[in-house]
């Protein structure tokens, strides 16, 4: 039985939103966010995002497919979980899940399709057996790669980027919206809830790329792109102190309203979260990438390539980490709080294993990896020399062969 | 009309389900085969397996019975009133709710606070929701009044818990109850973060949303709820608001009651007498 501090309603001294519910919207905020990045080169033109253009769609849309997976596996009846989808009930938030994600994944997957199509057919070409049949099925029966057609591809990419942009916000906006929704609890009842989300979001897609972009860089002895980093520790940077700026201003405006949760709230956050709220997310998580990101965007010109990529992907790492901790004080950090806003319960330890454990969570972390690794044996991210569609498109607002400035 | 309303002995959660099966409880008549009955069973048989894929209601997935005879849910309108000026803690309600509903170890449908308050601080507790009663309590402040509170689902007419269920398994009755279908529950513990009063449990055995049912079993055959039932101090009293001689409707009409977190909007049915600011 966990020890109470206070007095919590009897009711309220479980846990009943595990960690996968921490990983659900950790998960989901890299599909956003990497969404975004892919958007920065598809539909806003940043030429400097294009080594990762194709990476971070694949990787949207392979944390995609595990999104709903810690959602079912917390379910009391994982096999009833198919209701959200046949029978919503619309004045819930959470029904509105099904549909997002739904309309979320088709677009993905249409723009994934547009992307690779050229590759596809060309692969379905060259190949024979087997893997003629797949990549046939793939081309969904079209093997027009004339010019016209992948001008038609290319305009289809971004208006499905331009449609997909929102939804990647909607999204996840969409798993602050069911936190920030709930009166009954005041430390996640706030209208800045979704928005924290999703920029955390963007920090959390943004830094786990730059992480893979290194990672896949060293794996395919490249170097890694300069401009590509750079704009990466910018953008992660920006991000990230509209991030921690919000979270805190969450904190003072509680804190200077001296409202009535926050005198226990305050508690909560200096005694159940101190380590994760106060060391995790706000100084290892938040200020020391802060400095570290200040300094590369800052200093850019005099570093050297080897500090400049050390420095944005140890930022990168601990950006994850700040975004971890941040998905844990919220989910968990709010149910330690009791509702009779008088008491708060001990620290919440998962199990390590169990469907809602460690391991499993480690799994859910991992599997999208995996499925990009098998992503990239079916149809390669990085493209054959000079064979792919968008070195023969550049994206809206770029010119080829001119860099942008 | 909702089919839910031919169903009220299958409208509280499993739990009341399985009460209902306990040979010492009160149980549902078994159906009658009639002619209403056939072409229902017929209906079910032929469209069974589409209504389930299309959503089907409580009625038809839940198995239920049928309702009780005489039993019209638009002829009442339930409400739940509270003195705690009478409440002595002896926990007697608590006690008769778990053996009534089957509340598993841990959780409570129903429990009681005591609160000990003086100027300089206020205690609380509610030791295992205050099934055994109360033991003395010591505090490092001078306390100046001190007082018990029962507390449980207060079925609210704008509650958060039935807003959030993403798929309607919890539900108001016509009579004006709040329930959870047990058989389309999917676990997801959405109600019981959305609940500001901590009524709401998962169940470890049933693993669906658990919550106090004013024991929907017992009053639509004319019964009152277990823990009003046993109250030997008549701090807990139930009503039907829509008769018009109900003590209860005209404490509620006539006196000055207040409602827990009014601040929420939720409206709940329980109303409470001479009710302490320092209650939540």
């Amino acid at each position: 039985m966990p020890e109470i501090t206070g007095y919590a309603f009897p009711n309220d001294t479980y846990v009943h939103w595990s960690l996968m519910i921490v990983m659900y919207p950790y998960i989901t905020g890299f599909v956003a966010g990497s969404f975004i990045v892919t958007s920065l080169y598809h539909l806003f033109g940043r030429a400097e995002f294009k080594p990762v253009a194709r990476l971070s769609l694949a990787a949207s849309f392979c944390f995609l497919l595990i999104a709903a997976m810690p959602l079912q596996l917390h379910l009391g009846h994982p096999e009833r979980g198919i209701e959200v989808m046949i029978t919503p009930h619309f004045t819930s938030a959470m029904a509105g899940f099904g549909i997002l994600y739904s309309v979320y994944l088709v677009i993905v997957a249409l723009e994934v399709w547009f992307v690779w199509r050229k590759e596809i057919i060309e692969m379905a070409r060259a190949s024979r057996g087997w893997r003629r049949a797949f990549y046939a099925v793939l081309a969904l029966g079209t093997y027009d790669t004339s010019p016209e057609a992948l001008e038609i591809d290319h305009r289809a990419i971004t208006l499905l980027a331009g449609i997909g942009l929102p939804g990647a916000c909607m999204l996840h906006g969409y798993v602050g919206f069911i936190f920030g929704a709930i009166k009954a609890n005041p430390w996640w009842s706030t209208p800045l809830m979704p928005v924290i989300f999703l920029l955390s979001a963007a920090v959390s897609g943004i830094a786990l790329l730059m992480v893979i972009y290194q990672a896949w860089s060293k794996f395919q002895r490249r170097p890694a792109e300069q401009r590509c980093v750079s704009a990466f520790a910018r953008w992660l940077w920006f991000f990230l102190i509209l991030t921690i700026t919000l979270e805190l201003l969450e904190i003072i405006v509680m804190a200077y309203e001296n409202s009535e949760p926050w005198h226990i709230v305050s508690q909560l956050l200096t005694t159940r979260l101190e380590f994760s709220y106060l060391s995790m997310q706000m100084i290892v998580g938040g200020l020391i990438p802060l400095i570290l990101l200040a300094v590369v965007v800052l200093l850019n010109r005099y570093l050297h390539e080897r500090v400049r990529n050390t420095l944005s992907t140890v930022a990168a790492l601990l950006c994850l980490v700040q975004v971890f901790s941040m998905r844990w004080n919220i989910v968990i950090g709010g149910q330690l709080l009791s509702k009779s806003l008088r008491g708060l319960r001990s620290p919440y330890s998962p199990d390590i294993f169990g469907r809602e454990g460690v391991l499993v969570a480690i799994v859910l972390f991992l599997a999208p990896f995996a499925l990009l690794w098998v992503f990239d044996r079916v149809l390669p991210i990085h493209p054959v020399e000079g064979g792919a569609e968008h070195e023969q498109h550049p994206p809206v607002g770029v010119e080829p062969g001119i860099p942008p400035a | 009309m909702d089919p839910r309303s031919e169903a009220p002995c299958s409208a509280g959660t499993a739990q009341d389900a399985h009460q209902a099966a306990r040979p010492h409880a009160p149980s549902c008549t078994p159906p009658e085969v009639g002619r209403r009955a056939f072409l229902s069973n017929a209906l079910r048989l032929s469209g069974g397996a589409l209504v389930l894929l299309a959503g089907g209601t409580a009625f038809e997935t839940a198995g239920a019975t049928h309702p009780e005879e005489g039993y019209n849910w638009e002829e009442h309108r339930y409400a739940y009133l509270i003195d705690t000026s009478k409440c002595i803690g002896c926990g007697s309600c608590v006690r008769a709710c778990r053996a009534e509903n089957d509340v598993p170890d841990g959780f409570v449908r129903t429990w009681i606070e005591r609160y000990v308050v003086g100027p300089e601080g206020s205690h609380v507790d509610s030791p295992k929701g205050g099934i055994d009663g109360f033991p003395p309590v010591q505090t490092s402040f001078t306390a100046t009044k001190s007082f018990f509170v029962p507390k449980m689902c207060n079925h609210c007419k704008e509650t958060p818990c039935i807003q959030v269920c993403p798929v309607g398994a919890s539900y108001r009755t016509k009579d004006g109850l709040v329930l959870v279908d047990g058989e389309r529950c999917i676990g997801c513990a959405y109600c019981v973060q959305a609940c500001p009063y901590g009524s709401r449990f998962i169940n470890p055995s049933t693993h669906t949303a658990d919550k106090c049912t004013w024991c929907y079993h017992r009053i639509t055959k004319g019964l009152k709820p277990a823990c009003v039932e046993v109250c030997p101090t008549g701090t807990r009293q139930f009503g039907d608001m829509k008769r018009e001689d109900d003590p209860v409707r005209k404490a509620i009409e006539g006196d000055r009651v207040a409602i827990l977190q009014p601040h929420l909007l939720t409206e709940p049915q329980c109303y409470y007498l001479h009710l302490d600011k320092e209650v939540r």
